[in-house]
């Protein structure tokens, strides 16, 4: 069968195996615990709720561009991408195997909801040891990128973790945070927080705000090669996994809640980043974005 | 939950030497469809494992029909549905056969 052109692949409509297959150079791709494993959740069936052969998440290894990399791609589309225990487990047996086989980089796919609520204890242990192994494998000096662009985003767990990452890209359909809309609407109100306002969402937590105050690295185009291309140039770019840069990450985000604490709106933001037209921002095509982020000097550093 | 297994017998095994493939997701209306090369050659095995209760005599037309369009012989097809309508179901299985068939 003919693969599928890397151009082409929406990252948002594939599925995760779609995603990987497409990304990594062709057939360089190795599984581990696959789908003829059956490592199937042992919880789901209390609930009476169906399973995945895979938990959920496609874990292996492969090339991008002949560099080794350990890979890890989370299934959007089942049960929200949550984190239960076997889905978790093998994302940190995947990072741990970085520090055994160290890779050019450990490479995470994140689609998620955060943890899935029937598994909740081992969905919540699955984040910390995830963010654990994270840690030990960047100071290992193992590069560890997440590529976030999938209809689940990445909420909740999952957005603890992409923060531990060295680099992370993201689309404009891919959202970063931790309580998702309809969260903050529950626990403080539509007036607070309108969670049926696409814009409002986007403006708060989509892949250009992201991109503009620094919490995400490169900002990409909805398309495999798009991604691909990214994760290359952030591979190249990790920053030092130390002291100095833990530092300057915690006096990154004091300042950031100093600047933009008071604001109401991320419109409010960008336009004290130095923004010309931040009404523009969300309709911007990538091109014209890009110039607007070169102009911001928060964007881009080397904390994290 | 509801598990059933149909065992069929082919007239031909499938043809080409994938051993294995994997396509659809578990997610409401879709399903995904594991297929294994391991049986005789004149044999298929299909197990669902389905949440929606009550629709074994439609799983086993579904599936009849699919045997007799494939002859998918040697195969151990394994299906978690996720509430798939008949249509999706023949879909996602011609589909699996035809990753196999590469």
């Amino acid at each position: 069968m003919a693969l599928p052109d890397p151009n082409a692949v929406s990252w948002y409509e594939a599925t995760a195996r779609q995603r990987l297959s497409a990304f990594l150079d062709a057939g360089t791709f190795v599984e581990f615990l696959g789908p003829a494993e059956r490592r199937m959740s042992p919880h789901l069936p209390l609930f009476d709720l169906p399973r995945a052969f895979d938990d959920g998440i496609v874990t292996g290894r492969g090339t991008l561009d002949g560099k080794p990399v350990l890979i890890a791609a989370q299934e959007g589309r089942f049960m929200g991408g949550a984190f239960g225990e076997v889905h978790g487990g093998k994302l940190v047996g995947l990072l741990r195997a970085a520090l055994d086989v160290k890779p050019d980089a450990v490479l995470i796919l994140l689609d998620t909801g955060g943890v899935r609520l029937q598994e909740a204890n081992a969905g919540e242990t699955a984040i910390a040891e995830t963010m654990r192994a994270i840690v030990d494998a960047r100071a290992a000096g193992v590069p560890v990128i997440g590529l976030i662009g999938g209809r689940s985003g990445c909420y909740g767990g999952g957005g603890l973790i992409a923060g531990t990452c060295s680099r992370l890209a993201v689309s404009e359909s891919g959202r970063i945070s931790v309580s998702g809309p309809e969260v903050i609407e529950t626990n403080k109100g539509a007036e607070e927080f309108d969670s049926r306002d696409r814009a409002l969402v986007w403006r708060t937590m989509g892949g250009k705000h992201r991109r503009l105050i620094g919490g995400a690295d490169a900002y990409v185009d909805d398309s495999v090669s798009a991604f691909r291309a990214a994760a290359l140039d952030l591979i190249g770019h990790a920053p030092a996994f130390d002291l100095a840069t833990l530092d300057a990450e915690q006096a990154r985000l004091e300042s950031r809640l100093v600047r933009f604490g008071d604001c109401r709106d991320a419109t409010e933001i960008w336009a004290r980043l130095g923004v010309n037209d931040p009404d523009a921002i969300p309709s911007m095509t990538t091109a014209a974005f890009a110039e607007t982020v070169a102009g911001v000097t928060e964007a881009s550093h080397d904390a994290r | 939950m509801e598990t059933l297994t149909f065992r069929h017998t082919t007239t031909k095994p499938l043809g080409g030497t994938t051993s294995q493939a994997i396509t659809g997701v578990v997610a409401s209306g879709n399903l995904e469809v594991l297929l294994e090369r391991i049986l005789a050659p004149d044999s298929c095995e299909i197990a669902i494992e389905t949440p929606i209760n009550g629709f074994g005599d439609v799983w086993e037309a579904v599936v009849a029909d699919f045997v007799a369009r494939a002859q998918p012989g040697g195969l151990r097809i394994s299906i978690n549905d996720g509430g798939a309508r008949p249509d999706t179901v023949s879909l996602r299985l011609l589909q699996g056969a035809r990753l196999m068939e590469a």
